[in-house]
């Protein structure tokens, strides 16, 4: 048939459930930006609420808030996660939809044994106990963008299950400061995503793609507050939240409304809402997925019950092809965030909050080591320039460590000449700034070129010393009458003559040992 | 005995007896002179002739590709057929044509037969009369056999023939129809209670249902996927292996095939003696709506496998009576998550209606569906209910397992094969079966059928013998889960005993073309 709708069916996605609760929230006035953060403290890390310091008023309730996530993270596969056809950033719309893509009758689901690796690998990571025995559901509801009229997911016996993840939260006056904290993870589930509807509101028509192969990573929040000591709120929940700002803006704001509403006399309904980055609020949602569909899962009967084995229970004479092996999987884990973190810290001494910030830098953790391995300077020395100065230049110009015209070579040997007090540290800036305008140079070649080596010669530094006292008779004069810090001024004049090739300890030597003569 | 079968007239082609061209022109002249029965919703004339042309081809360069090469075939149209309309006799896909073969049809083809059409079922599969589809009812051919006709002429009562024909049972009636009256030489059904079972027994066929697992659903337009079954119709137990042969097997499509080695190709031993074998009967299976006839037919056949020297026990099954309702349960359920697709977007039926999504969703569902449908999407939308979900979806999981486990604790009593009825009397006439509505007729039709359903076994309907009224009765024959060879082997010795004769048709095929073409072609001689 000539349909005017386009659609498509969605690949695999994992969706993880993190149960975040625990934080407990002040009663206040009507929320305002700059109270906002105090509340996602509260609500969003489990367990200790950063900010509670604060003494609730007499008379007032103390209220706590629950939050619970729900995360949609696409596998990166090269397959969807029931069918054969591919999966492809940007592709043209409905191109990559296989008949069972499309729903048509007769068509059967075939689980992508990537996808399930990548479920596996996930549980392992995040503490997971992976279930060697795992079901898949249907949930139905009717949507033009869902064409079988139910998902394929795993509600009653999901993949993985019990997890946990450590993480840090800055905090502090300059929120240098790094709080770990622990997020519970209820479950992992294999779900089919649905496809992507297009509302062209002008011609009143949906235009449906079933490629949806878009990288990306969704996140729902169920939130409620109660008083302490009292049974849980009724709660909401906020949809389609797709950056980490608008998902702790809307937290912030729900929790924030929830409060008032209640203050006020009103009451929570079990709702899903949705949120208006503009306006910065949420808003009961009418569509799709705010109606509430009253069916429940169904087993999906055309998938036998997923089996996975360990080296315990693998059958002997497998079929590798056919089996999945968890402990084969843990083998390939890569080194997990928080072992990587802690191994820096052990290792190089470096604090926990520079830990984060070189493993939350795409590349820039791989930088570092690289930079390492070749230089003989200090780690702490490395972990300063590679945090300060290169992550600054590369924050300032807006580009990924990846692009950087300064290769992790290049600052190694600049921090050798630096170490083997070959330049200064000023010199050395002046050479970074060099290296960064990627015309080929080494720091060597720079070194030379601008003259920039450190003045070792004792004698012409201290003949430097005499003309620079000789031309400045005031500075002397003030010194000798009792203003100590004058000798500052002295000892940036020389280093200016010098151009910044001197050490300023040795000029300071020499002028305290010439004044005092 | 049972006419000319797909092993003879395969035998026939091998020895360039007829070509088959030939043979495909003959079954498309049956086709157009049994049209009234009403077994073909599509017939694909062309199609069948231009792989009859390319069978022929094969044949004269000796390279046939085995027993199916050039076999006329029809397959229930509830199978998706690549370029040919798909309906499930439904308006909801009228004018479907599926981009894709279903892996069972694939498989046929791949094998050289020939495609003579699709043929008429219950709309989605869903009855036990072949009267419910929107292309109208099947009607027996064993309403115009001579056998039927003379007991008529006997019966002083009987009133106008023409409108007293027969049903053929169902759902798959098309197919057994078109096996029947000798339009085809084996078909597709499908088997989700009984709908091969049932049509084969009130049709004088062979019925068989394989293990769930053995066959791919791929492309079949599913009714209940965990208890849907491809099925296979023929005129003896020997075709029906031949076509298991070529259908069974894992399918990387169907995630619920089973991936040990089946023995292949189903060669079916002819038993010479019955004395190790033990044969069970449920007594729960004997119900007060069991036609005498049937009963004593059954309790015969059961005397006859004692007097071979076989051991028969009387077994029980004590769920049985749960099936029914079990069964509603767990259909209407699956039915109403299965039919959500069909909403009128993408393929089929859409109503005019174009004021919101939902209220096209709604038209297009009213005007695509029968009442039956609509009625099981009710149903089963009812049990999925958060509400009911445990008290009837959940309850009816567990008492599908408590069947289940009846069929395992007979089994390991000892006993090889089950034997019981296959349906409760022979065919009624439509105005009969019409006075009551299709649930109770499915619920009734099915009651020794659905249980072998829930529980994944391989089951067969054999034909034993005619009524008192002309008309044909069958037995079942259950089998342990993908034994399937060995009930067959069973079947067949059985099938031997009972000499159940060829329907005559003489009268309705003017010409007698077709027996003739049976008498010629019976004399064929066989290479084993």
């Amino acid at each position: 048939m000539a349909a005017p709708m386009l659609r498509w069916v969605g690949r695999g996605r994992l969706w993880t459930f993190a149960r975040v609760d625990g934080g407990s929230c002040h009663r206040r006035g009507a929320p305002t930006g700059s109270t906002s953060n105090r509340i996602r403290g509260q609500s969003s890390v489990a367990q200790q609420p950063l900010y509670t310091t604060q003494k609730p008023r007499k008379g007032e309730h103390k209220w706590a808030a629950v939050v619970g996530l729900e995360i949609h993270a696409q596998i990166s596969s090269n397959s969807k996660l029931f069918s054969g056809s591919q999966v492809r950033f940007s592709a043209p719309p409905n191109s990559l939809v296989s008949f069972f893509d499309a729903s048509l009758p007769g068509t059967l689901p075939v689980l992508n044994r990537r996808c399930v690796e990548a479920a596996v690998m996930t549980g392992l990571a995040l503490n997971c106990h992976i279930n060697k025995k795992s079901l898949f559901d249907r949930k139905h509801y009717f949507y033009a963008d869902l064409p079988a009229g139910y998902q394929i997911t795993q509600q009653r016996l999901p993949i993985a299950v019990n997890g946990s993840l450590t993480y840090g939260v800055c905090a502090g006056k300059k929120q240098s400061q790094v709080i770990p904290k622990t997020v519970r993870i209820k479950q992992i589930q294999l779900e089919q995503d649905s496809g992507k509807s297009l509302h062209d509101d002008l011609r009143s028509q949906t235009l449906i793609d079933l490629n949806r192969a878009e990288g990306q990573l969704r996140v729902d929040a169920n939130i409620s507050v109660h008083h302490p000591g009292e049974p849980l709120g009724v709660r909401t929940e906020v949809k389609n939240l797709n950056s980490i700002r608008f998902l702790a803006k809307a937290i912030d704001y729900e929790i924030q409304r929830q409060i008032d509403e209640l203050e006020n006399g009103g009451e929570i309904l079990n709702e899903t809402r949705s949120f208006h980055h503009q306006l910065g609020c949420t808003m009961s949602m009418r569509d799709k997925e705010g109606k509430q569909d009253y069916r429940w899962f169904m087993p999906e009967p055309n998938l036998p019950p997923l089996v996975l084995y360990d080296a315990t229970s693998l059958p002997a004479g497998a079929d590798p092809q056919q089996v999945i092996n968890i402990d084969q999987i843990r083998e390939t884990l890569p080194e997990l965030p928080r072992v990587t973190r802690e191994r820096l810290v052990q290792q190089y001494g470096m604090l926990l909050e520079h830990s984060f910030t070189l493993l939350n830098e795409v590349g820039l953790l791989e930088f570092f080591q690289n930079v390492i391995k070749e230089t003989r300077a200090e780690p702490k020395k490395v972990t300063s320039w590679v945090l300060n100065t290169f992550l600054g230049y590369l924050k300032q110009q807006n580009l990924a460590v990846s692009e950087s015209p300064v290769t992790p070579s290049a600052l190694a040997e600049l921090l050798d000449l630096l170490d083997s007090r070959t330049i200064s540290s000023a010199a050395a800036k002046q050479v970074f700034e060099e290296l960064w305008k990627g015309e080929g140079k080494t720091p060597g070649q720079i070194v030379s070129e601008k003259q920039l080596e450190l003045m070792e010669d004792r004698g012409s530094l201290e003949q430097l010393c005499h003309s620079v006292m000789e031309a400045h008779p005031q500075v002397v004069m003030d010194l000798k009458e009792g203003n100590p810090r004058a000798i500052n001024k002295l000892i940036g004049l020389v280093r200016k003559a010098t151009q910044s090739r001197a050490d300023p300890a040795m000029i300071k030597e020499i002028l305290e040992k010439k004044l005092s003569s | 005995q049972s006419g000319s079968s797909l092993r003879i007239v395969s035998a026939a082609l091998k020895q360039g007896q007829i070509t088959p061209t030939e043979l495909c022109q003959k079954c498309l002249s049956l086709i157009k002179k049994t049209k009234f029965l009403n077994a073909y919703i599509t017939v694909s004339e062309e199609v069948a002739l231009k792989q009859a042309e390319e069978s022929e081809k094969r044949y004269k360069n000796g390279q046939s590709l085995g027993d199916l090469d050039g076999i006329p075939v029809a397959v229930k149209d509830n199978f998706s057929t690549s370029g040919i309309e798909t309906t499930c006799a439904s308006n909801m896909l009228k004018g479907y044509i599926p981009p894709y073969n279903a892996t069972v049809v694939q498989k046929l083809l791949d094998q050289g037969a020939l495609l003579m059409g699709k043929t008429n079922l219950d709309e989605f599969a869903m009855g036990s009369g072949s009267t419910d589809g929107v292309f109208g009812p099947v009607k027996n051919p064993w309403s115009y056999s001579k056998q039927y006709r003379e007991k008529r002429k006997q019966n002083p009562h009987s009133k106008n023939e023409d409108s007293d024909w027969l049903i053929t049972g169902g759902s798959s009636g098309g197919s057994a129809a078109a096996v029947s009256a000798f339009t085809c030489y084996a078909a597709l059904g499908s088997d989700t209670g009984g709908s091969t079972r049932n049509p084969a027994a009130h049709c004088g066929l062979v019925g068989f249902k394989p293990s769930y697992g053995l066959v791919s659903r791929h492309g079949l337009i599913p009714l209940v996927n965990s208890m849907d079954v491809p099925g296979i119709l023929t005129r003896c137990v020997d075709d029906a292996a031949i076509v298991l042969g070529a259908l069974a097997g894992p399918d990387p499509k169907d995630s619920t095939t089973v991936h040990d080695p089946i023995n292949k190709p189903f060669m079916l031993p002819s038993l010479a003696d019955v004395s190790k074998l033990c044969i069970g009967i449920p007594k729960e299976y004997l119900v007060p709506e069991l036609s005498s006839e049937v009963r004593s037919l059954w309790s015969k056949a059961a005397d006859l496998f004692e007097s071979e020297g076989a051991k028969v026990l009387e077994v029980s099954l004590p769920h049985t009576s749960y099936s029914i309702v079990c069964y509603h349960v767990l259909c209407t359920s699956e039915v109403a998550s299965n039919m959500a697709r069909f909403d009128g977007l993408q393929y089929g039926h859409r109503c005019d209606i174009d004021v919101s999504t939902e209220a096209m969703y709604a038209a297009t569902r009213r005007e695509g569906f029968n009442d039956v449908v609509r009625g099981r999407i009710l149903s089963g939308n009812f049990f999925l209910l958060k509400e009911n979900y445990e008290n009837y979806f959940v309850k009816a999981q567990k008492v599908r397992r408590l069947i289940a486990n009846d069929f395992v604790n007979a089994f390991n009593s000892g006993v090889d094969v089950l034997l019981t009825p296959t349906t409760l009397s022979e065919a009624v006439p439509y105005l009969e079966f019409i006075k009551e509505d299709n649930r109770t007729r499915s619920a009734q039709d099915d009651i020794f059928t659905q249980a072998v359903n829930m529980a994944g076994l391989p089951a067969v309907s054999i034909p034993v013998a005619l009524s008192n009224q002309g008309l044909p009765i069958g037995l079942q024959f259950i089998g342990r889960a993908f034994c399937d060879q060995q009930l067959l082997t069973v079947a067949k010795w059985f099938e031997k005993q009972v000499q159940f004769p060829v329907i005559q048709l003489q009268e309705l095929m003017d010409d007698c073309s077709a027996v003739l073409e049976n008498e010629k072609l019976a004399s064929v001689s066989l290479k084993q």
